[in-house]
């Protein structure tokens, strides 16, 4: 192919004390082409954009610009932005308080007499909508647009700046399918215009649906760069993991096998459960060894049900039965003293404490359940946490590293690793691989099936129905939080749960 | 690169208690030069006498409240600006009781320590006041301590009626004083007690953990089961009663409960120390230890200013240029500056001995 080179970054090493994250990485991005960084969590996808950049400053290597005659060094992300390199990150940096168009111009407004001239301002936003074909007036309020709306807005913003390469990470991690369409057609737009594009994204469907390359990275080392027609799923999934077992195959044979036995009792029985305003009155009983999927759109009401029977929001009808035994859960300490955990939807909001240590961040739930006063000694501690480090093959320094600087995934196991370290009988899993590598992915969904083995109830959450095929035996679909179905057995297939899904037809009261 | 391992000197750098303790040791060291006799002591009257002993004994309020200030910064990421008052507050109940309503009096007209347990009972109050408003009521804690930081020296005086009650005893002025013929100021006895005492608490149960772990994510340690907003209140309690024991002692070194002035402007020190003590004033993590030194290197600061004979009028200019030459040696960007400055060097260096 003949298309004009337009960044490339040539020996890119980087290292952080005691990890080389980065070692002689090559990346090239061509004019108009949408090209893929795909790795497991800590291959150094991030930190690559992080020293493209600006963020880190790079070791050794070069970066170079087209039309620049020497290696350009970014020493901040603005003067990235300025050398044409804009980036718009899964969580929207952007003013959710100002308008479409303020938070399009802000610092560079139009100027009149030294005033913001709100007229130009308008104007220009709406042309710049209009020419990217995003459906939004400039004078709406952020907050009140879509997550993806907010993200096509800071893309908006950044090609507006006159970027010619335009970094996108994890932009598509919140958004449902539709959302991710109207995504892609706006990049497919921007690659018509000649904008390059770095694409980082967890979905390989994403990457096939819209991408021309793709880089590998594994373990902070160049694998390769192909062409997406000439790499086959299975061949970047194995790229990727660098071994060429299909380890997603395996855990479905493991799954056909796996049967839990009929308890009379179930753990958790909730009758007529609900709280107003996020999930309607409903049904539900888990039996021990069991893994219960909860599967909608979403919004649908799946996260607020696990939250209320968590004791995270407290419930205002119905009633909830433990092991049988009626239970009164109005705060989260309650249902854990009932042998409940809860690895919640938002990591970096509700699960690590950033900036408390491996161990700390381990050990804090069982400190909480024994109480205040009987602090667990600095042994005991130091054993559990190098008990789920290697148990999970969590990949951090040490236990006493701050766990702000593990990669995402790695933070998904320590949390995991906390409520392990509880012995709960009902685990809820509220998307426990979102935006984590496939890697990690299967070592969740093989944990899972092993800990129902050993007779834990799961409740287990994913935007992905395929996963949750792999590892659910039950599965409840929500709509407008309402339940609206159970499925099991035969039932439990792609069609069957889409429909349900989607409803439509016969009883959609 | 090769792994190489951190020197003792490294290591001693990298610890976060480094800069505080090298800005106490440089406050110090101007001083010694200054004043080459800061670091005598001597006896006089049978009690320790210097300039070091008089920073120390006066530091002692000072670190009392750090201490709290420390915990309440951590766990709620705000400070409460009432201790000073609440001092006041505290030193007027004490007071108060003693003197049985009187102005003045001679002799004690209740029990010793039913006044100490009231004035701590009412500062705890005080406390439990603004933790309710914080904790509770989620108030920003600025404006939900301002309120008893303008009422509290109002409550003071109500207490004492007006007055300055003087409580002219022996016994009461030993808390402020000293113990029987002890050449140590029973100040400092008290004020290394009480953050020994809270740094024992923190350390051998799980309330350290929980405040820092409420500081930084409320809402993951709700989920985890931690009652974020006992924590934060128990803080603000906590903080309260020390600032009633700082006012006890405020108040029997001038065997008075003087409402307008104890404590005055000392909640501002008190944040301050925090700070200097190199605990990040947004939450989270903390050391008690920091903020102690941090104190001190005020008061010494303070002292020092009061030896080179400036005038307390312009005492607040200087110690404010001294604060400005702390905080920005601490502050990140200066940090990240040495650094890279580091860094160039050695470049260079290896560059030369390449070439």
């Amino acid at each position: 192919m003949n298309q004009k080179i337009l960044l490339t970054m040539k020996d890119i090493s980087k290292s952080f004390p005691g990890v080389l994250a980065l070692q002689h990485v090559q990346f090239t991005l061509r004019k108009g082409e949408i090209h893929a960084l795909m790795g497991e969590n800590g291959a150094g996808k991030s930190t690559l954009i992080k020293v493209l950049t600006g963020v880190y400053q790079l070791e050794s290597g070069e970066i170079r610009m087209d039309g620049a005659a020497r290696p350009i060094v970014n020493h901040s992300p603005q003067e990235a932005q300025a050398n044409g390199i804009s980036t718009v990150y899964q969580e929207v940096n952007l003013c959710p308080n100002l308008t479409v168009a303020e938070n399009l111009f802000l610092g560079r407004e139009p100027r009149r007499f030294g005033m913001i001239d709100w007229k130009t301002m308008n104007r220009k936003s709406e042309a710049l909508l209009k020419s990217l074909e995003i459906p939004v007036a400039p004078a709406a309020m952020l907050e009140e647009c879509s997550l993806a709306i907010q993200q096509m807005i800071a893309i908006a913003r950044a090609v507006d700046m006159r970027c010619k390469v335009l970094i996108l990470d994890e932009p598509t991690s919140s958004l449902d399918d539709d959302e991710v369409e109207k995504l892609f057609a706006l990049m497919r737009k921007l690659k018509a215009e000649g904008v390059g594009i770095l694409f980082v994204t967890h979905f390989l469907e994403q990457v096939y649906a819209v991408c021309d390359r793709i880089t590998v990275l594994r373990n902070g080392g160049f694998v390769g760069e192909y062409e997406t027609k000439d790499l086959p799923r299975v061949m970047l999934v194995a790229k990727m993991l660098g071994k060429d077992l299909d380890d997603l195959a395996e855990i479905k044979s493991a799954h056909s096998e796996h049967r839990f036995e009929e308890e009379k009792v179930p753990v958790i029985s909730a009758r007529q459960l609900g709280h107003r305003g996020t999930i309607k009155p409903f049904d539900l009983d888990i039996r021990k060894g069991e893994v219960v999927g909860l599967t909608g759109l979403l919004g649908s009401g799946r996260s607020e049900m696990v939250r209320v029977l968590y004791g995270a929001d407290r419930p205002d009808c119905g009633k909830l039965m433990v092991r049988g035994r009626k239970a009164k859960i109005s705060k989260p300490l309650d249902a854990m003293k009932l042998g409940m955990g809860y690895l919640p939807e938002n990591r970096q909001r509700d699960g690590i404490i950033a900036e408390l240590s491996v161990r700390e961040n381990i050990i804090i739930a069982l400190q909480a359940k024994r109480g205040m006063c009987r602090l667990m000694s600095r042994r005991e501690m130091d054993e559990a946490a190098d008990r789920y480090i290697d148990l999970l093959q969590i990949k951090t320094a040490g236990r006493e590293t701050p766990v702000k600087s593990l990669s995402g995934g790695n933070q998904q196991k320590v949390i995991i690793g906390r409520w392990l370290l509880t012995h709960p009988d009902y685990l809820i899993l509220d998307e426990p691989t979102r935006g984590i590598d496939i890697g990690t992915k299967t070592a969740i969904q093989k944990l899972v099936l092993s800990l129902a083995d050993q007779g834990m109830a799961v409740t287990f959450i994913s935007a992905e129905v395929e996963e949750m095929l792999r590892t659910c035996s039950r599965m409840l679909v929500l709509r407008d939080g309402r339940k609206v179905g159970e499925l099991s057995g035969d039932e439990l297939n792609q069609e069957t749960v889409m429909q349900t899904i989607a409803g439509g037809g016969e009883d959609d009261g | 690169m090769a792994e190489t391992k951190p020197s003792v000197w490294k290591k001693i750098t990298s610890n976060r208690l480094f800069l505080p303790v090298v800005c106490l040791l440089v406050v110090l060291l101007i001083n010694v030069i200054r004043t080459p006799a800061f670091f005598q002591i001597s006896i006089r009257n049978g009690v320790l006498y210097g300039y070091i002993v008089d920073v120390v004994n006066r530091a002692s309020e000072l670190v009392i409240l750090a201490v709290g200030m420390t915990l309440v910064t951590a766990a709620s990421g705000g400070q409460d600006i009432s201790v000073g008052a609440v001092m006041a507050v505290a030193a007027a109940v004490c007071c108060q009781i003693l003197s049985g309503g009187k102005v003045t009096t001679n002799a004690f007209q209740n029990p010793l320590l039913l006044a100490i347990v009231a004035a701590l009972a009412a500062s705890a109050l005080c406390g439990a006041f603004n933790g309710f408003l914080v904790a509770r009521l989620k108030i920003q804690p600025m404006v939900a301590t301002l309120i008893l930081f303008t009422a509290g020296r109002g409550i003071a005086q109500l207490v004492t009626q007006g007055q300055i009650t003087y409580v002219r005893v022996g016994t009461y002025q030993v808390i402020g004083g000293y113990i029987a013929s002890c050449p140590i100021p029973t100040p400092i006895f008290i004020a290394i007690g009480t953050a020994l005492l809270v740094y024992l608490v923190l350390n051998k149960t799980a309330l350290g953990l929980s405040i820092e772990s409420v500081g930084i994510n409320g809402s993951a340690s709700r989920l985890v089961g931690l009652n974020s907003t006992m924590i934060q209140f128990l803080t603000y309690v906590l903080c309260g009663l020390l600032a009633g024991v700082a006012g006890i002692v405020a108040s029997s070194r001038i065997y008075s409960a003087d409402a307008n002035n104890i404590g005055l402007n000392l909640e501002m020190d008190a944040i301050l120390a925090v700070a200097l003590g190199g605990n990040f004033l947004g939450g989270g993590k903390f050391s008690l230890m920091g903020s102690v030194i941090g104190a001190f290197t005020i008061q010494a600061l303070t002292t020092t200013l009061y030896a080179m004979n400036v005038s307390g009028d312009q005492l607040p200019v200087y110690k404010a240029i001294a604060v400005v030459i702390i905080v920005t040696l601490q502050s990140p960007v200066f940090q990240e500056f040495l650094k890279a400055r580091k860094v160039r060097r050695r470049r260079t260096a290896e560059g030369g001995s390449c070439g």
